[in-house]
């Protein structure tokens, strides 16, 4: 039996490591043909050697930074003259900071908007084009959760979500005409190495929002991977402009 | 086909026209259904046939079939 992904070309942004590198590894073994970008190679070329071998598809990493139209643009044009064509495009790099109101610098601002919302732009503009040569494809951005309920201390960062939750509906509707799909995955808490970081700091406060978690769990990795895989996959091929929240039922 | 015959054919299908109807005049103010959709078609087909990426200025800049001839001369193409 095919597995959901299977041959499908797609491009992970930020899957150097954290939730992006679990995407990247459920896109594989799904079976699809993954390009893996972040913006430093790092032990890129070793993880997806391994990964190509252990799920028996092909994995490779492409370095370029987000923010650079014409690195993306390159990059987005190496994967389709390789394989012909590009079918799902998980939007996942971003900046993620937190800091109260008025601690956030104007650069700050600017650097986060650079990475969370103007690539993504750049991206949809890009790939678009040549997702619509093919007949189609899809997109998954990754939002937040505090892109829709808010979050102290993430005054910043949810302004960027936030704009991934409307550019993601809007675009939905704008590229359906050419067979594209837009949606956007929402994960609350996760568990990421960054997580560790932040409760070893706020562990109380962290601890009275797990409790707000209705299945009573952190989320993992792997179930924003999850998310991602069904949305990209032709199971969802008559879904598109949604906002799939990843957090346990924790907004409810 | 030469370049310009792949470029006029790309107009004709995109907007369903005669060959001898694109002059000067063709362009998206007096061609009926020149929306945004078709712009998109319209980039869409000559990017994948001369195989380039338009950059967004150029995109918004094609905005007649002359315009788009001096566009593609930006890149390489001669008609």
């Amino acid at each position: 039996m095919d597995r959901l992904l299977e041959k499908k070309v797609c491009l992970i942004t930020g899957a150097g490591r954290g939730i992006g590198r679990v995407i990247a590894d459920r896109f594989a073994r799904d079976g699809a043909i993954v390009y893996i970008n972040d913006i430093k190679l790092e032990d890129m070329d070793s993880w997806a050697e391994s990964c190509s071998q252990l799920y028996r598809t092909k994995v490779v990493p492409l370095c370029f930074d987000v923010t650079d139209s014409v690195a993306l643009k390159a990059g987005l044009m190496d994967i389709y003259k390789t394989e012909g064509k590009i079918d799902c495009i998980v939007n996942n790099a971003a900046i993620i900071a937190n800091q109260k109101l008025g601690m956030v610098t104007k650069s700050l601002l600017e650097r986060m908007f650079n990475v969370n919302v103007f690539a993504v732009i750049d991206m949809l503009q890009i790939a678009s084009r040549l997702m619509s040569r093919n007949g189609g494809g899809c997109f998954v951005n990754i939002a937040s959760i505090t892109g829709i309920v808010g979050s102290p201390g993430q005054v910043a960062y949810s302004s960027t979500k936030g704009a991934i939750i409307s550019m993601t509906k809007s675009a939905a509707k704008e590229l359906a005409p050419l067979h594209i799909r837009v949606n956007a995955v929402a994960p609350g808490i996760v568990k990421t190495e960054r997580f560790d970081e932040l409760y070893a700091d706020h562990g109380e406060t962290i601890d009275s929002r797990i409790e707000k978690i209705a299945l009573g769990r952190l989320g993992t990795p792997e179930d924003i991977a999850n998310a991602c895989s069904f949305l990209a996959s032709d199971r969802a091929s008559y879904i598109s402009g949604q906002v799939l929240g990843v957090d346990g039922c924790a907004t409810i | 086909m030469t370049n310009l015959e792949k470029y006029n054919r790309i107009f004709c299908d995109t907007f369903q026209v005669e060959e001898n109807v694109l002059n000067e005049k063709f362009d998206n103010t007096s061609v009926e259904g020149w929306d945004s959709i078709k712009q998109l078609c319209l980039i869409t087909s000559i990017e994948e046939t001369f195989d380039i990426m338009l950059d967004t200025e150029d995109i918004i800049g094609l905005v007649s079939y002359f315009a788009g001839k001096d566009i593609l001369g930006k890149y390489g193409v001669i008609l």
